[in-house]
């Protein structure tokens, strides 16, 4: 680490999404002084610049929102919590329209400006500009490798590698706000290729617990030959190689399994011929890059048949990442906040996924309080001496054993296979989650006790490394969720278990751990 | 994936190389660089960010394609995701107003494949339908 960059600032955000915009635009607002650091670039980055996120839009009519809230919690089959709906439901009713000035609302069709629903790419210029005209410094392709702490284990700052000029840079901060996304495992989900799981390592090897990693089995349809975001598929039917149509159910679990049965027989097909009429001539106004991968392969997205695949979505529509402790969007390690993604979405859906509009609005509202909450932090830490500080986690810096080459194509290519292979996560049961892990555990050993890299390459072994730890912790959580539940679903295990109304947590490194919420670790053990 | 750059129309700015999320470019002297395509995503962001409609992407996001530049340059496509993004112009009253109108025809569309499924599954309705 020679050459080493050093900075300090009072609140440190990680990521480059919108949770980590909201998060940087808080913290600068609170009159903290902010460094945002992302693996790639703020506008750019992440699975919102191709998409058209909603976000939940309820007006502040208290029955209105009471009746929001009493869906939403039924829905999430015991694990969501009310308080942090209505939280999540004000906030962004609050919030979003501050973002006027940075981005064109369109009109609600009645004189009035529609604000729930936006263009990602448009969407994340304007986070990226009003999160610089707040005063956040935005550091892009800065991935962070590791977090660092101090002598009472307190997250105060970050290390990683800028990729662009190839120097290593370390920042020291009063806190340090999470924000890193959720992870595909690389299935091709467009916008998810650096979504690697990387914040849930570094936090993890922190000490932090992750909640709610079995709620991970989420896909979405699209064209074989690439993903898109805005799905118009909903009204899809679907067809064999021979041409019989595919009855599917038309959402749930369900529906992908029978579609990904189909596909582990061979391709199949959708057409649009029932979308409604009204959406074929105005899609391409409202979302150019959905229209577009159909019109470059000389296909008509509205008229012919073409091949689908399954891409997964793992914990971006998932809801697993990292556990929050309190109000402020804390973690159970002091100085690290979590936001968006890269925090467990339970609170605001339970064991459902939460869509995009839920999700949208939670990654806006917990970027807003973790933001917050963390300049409140650094602020009151600003004058604190600097001391002693310790680089965290050592899988792919500092091998346990002899330096070797770890084949991380093939090792990418298995958490793939294991994660988003349809056999594997639409028919979950104990024996076939026993055997994922067994194989991920063998390969988190292998990257622990050989690998070792440094610049561009270290930051490529840290993400396998990620997507392998994420594998462990999801697989782990299916394996101890011994039920079915919203979007966890074991095939050995189809019903709800009465007793099975409590969030369950996740962590750990070389050992992966399980326990549900509020018991200790003793009690669980038994 | 990125599939072509257009070193006649490319102004070596080198914006796409610090946009692009996933470190595929590196910036050029005279042209940017396809340093690593293995990491591209296919999320047109270089091209969407590109003032000088150089850079075309295919729209195979699994594995390379081989374009002639020639009938990508007569097809139109160049710009043509800028242009239809209004990428320029974002100030321009009227932009987004029927953004509003997407999330409703989605669920119209969701509805109609359920209504589908129970006529299907209730044998009111043959898959020849």
């Amino acid at each position: 680490m020679s050459d080493v960059l050093t900075q300090r600032c009072d609140v440190l955000v990680i990521g480059g999404g919108m949770a980590a915009a909201w998060a940087a635009i808080a913290a600068a607002k609170a009159g903290a002084s902010v460094v945002l650091v992302d693996k790639g670039y703020v506008g750019t980055s992440g699975v919102t610049a191709t998409a058209g996120p909603n976000h939940w839009w309820i007006p502040p009519d208290p029955a209105r929102r009471r009746e929001a809230i009493e869906q939403k919690f039924a829905a999430g089959l015991g694990l969501g919590d009310p308080a942090w709906m209505e939280r999540v439901i004000d906030t962004t009713w609050r919030t979003l329209p501050d973002l006027a000035p940075y981005y064109p609302f369109g009109s609600d069709g009645n004189g009035g400006t529609y604000y729930s629903g936006v263009r990602g790419s448009e969407y994340m210029r304007g986070l990226r500009a009003y999160a610089t005209a707040a005063g956040a410094r935005i550091l892009d392709h800065h991935p962070a490798l590791q977090l660092l702490t101090d002598d009472d284990g307190a997250v105060v700052g970050a290390r990683g590698h800028a990729r662009l000029t190839g120097a290593d840079w370390e920042i020291r901060a009063g806190a340090v706000v999470m924000a890193t996304g959720g992870c595909a495992f690389r299935s091709g989900l467009i916008g998810s290729h650096g979504n690697t799981g990387d914040g849930y390592l570094m936090a993890a090897e922190a000490g932090a617990e992750l909640s709610g990693m079995e709620f991970s089995i989420q896909y979405t349809v699209s064209p074989a030959w690439a993903s898109t975001r805005t799905l118009p598929y909903g009204a899809a039917r679907y067809y064999d190689a021979e041409g019989a149509e595919i009855v599917a159910p038309p959402r749930g679990h369900a529906h992908y399994q029978a579609l990904g049965a189909a596909l582990l027989k061979g391709p199949v097909y959708a057409d649009l011929i029932d979308a409604p009429a009204e959406l074929p001539p105005i899609l391409k106004d409202i979302q150019p890059f959905t229209p577009l991968p159909f019109v470059r392969k000389g296909v008509d997205l509205f008229r012919d048949r073409w091949p689908i695949k399954l891409f997964g979505e793992g914990t971006i529509r998932g809801n697993g990442g990292l556990r929050i402790v309190d109000d402020d969007c804390g973690t159970n390690v002091a100085g690290l906040y979590a936001a968006g993604d890269a925090a467990t979405r339970e609170l605001a859906t339970g064991a459902i996924s939460g869509g995009g509009a839920v999700n949208s609005a939670w990654a806006l509202t917990s970027g807003q309080i973790a933001g917050a909450a963390a300049a409140r932090r650094g602020l009151a830490l600003r004058d604190r001496p600097a001391g002693m500080v310790h680089a965290v986690g050592s899988a792919g810096i500092a091998p346990a054993s002899d330096e070797r080459t770890v084949d991380r194509k093939a090792i990418e290519a298995d958490v793939d296979y294991h994660m988003n292979g349809y056999q594997h996560s639409l028919w979950r049961s104990r024996t076939q989650l026993s055997e994922s892990l067994a194989l991920l555990d063998a390969h988190w050993r292998s990257i622990g006790d050989h690998g070792r890299s440094e610049g561009l390459a270290l930051v490529a072994l840290r993400e396998t490394a990620a997507l392998t730890a994420t594998a462990r912790w999801c697989t782990a959580a299916a394996l101890a969720r011994n039920e079915s539940r919203g979007i966890h679903v074991r095939v050995d295990a189809p019903a709800l278990d009465p007793a099975g109304g409590v969030r369950l947590l996740t962590g750990g490194l070389d050992r992966v751990w399980t326990r549900p919420e509020g018991r200790a670790y003793a009690e669980a053990a038994e | 994936m990125i599939a072509h750059i257009f070193e006649d129309l490319c102004d070596g700015c080198n914006r796409c190389a610090a946009v692009c999320p996933t470190h595929v470019l590196d910036p050029g002297d005279r042209v940017p660089v396809i340093a690593r395509l293995d990491q591209c995503q296919t999320c047109y962001m270089c091209e969407l960010y590109c003032g000088a409609d150089a850079i075309y992407v295919g729209p195979d996001s699994r594995q390379p394609e081989s374009v002639d530049s020639q009938v990508i340059r007569a097809s139109g496509h160049l710009g043509r995701v800028r242009r239809d993004h209004g990428w320029d112009r974002p100030d321009e009253a009227g932009h987004l107003d029927r953004y509003r109108l997407l999330g409703p025809l989605l669920q119209e569309g969701g509805e109609s494949a359920a209504r589908r499924y129970r006529a299907l599954t209730a044998g009111e309705l043959d898959v020849a339908d």
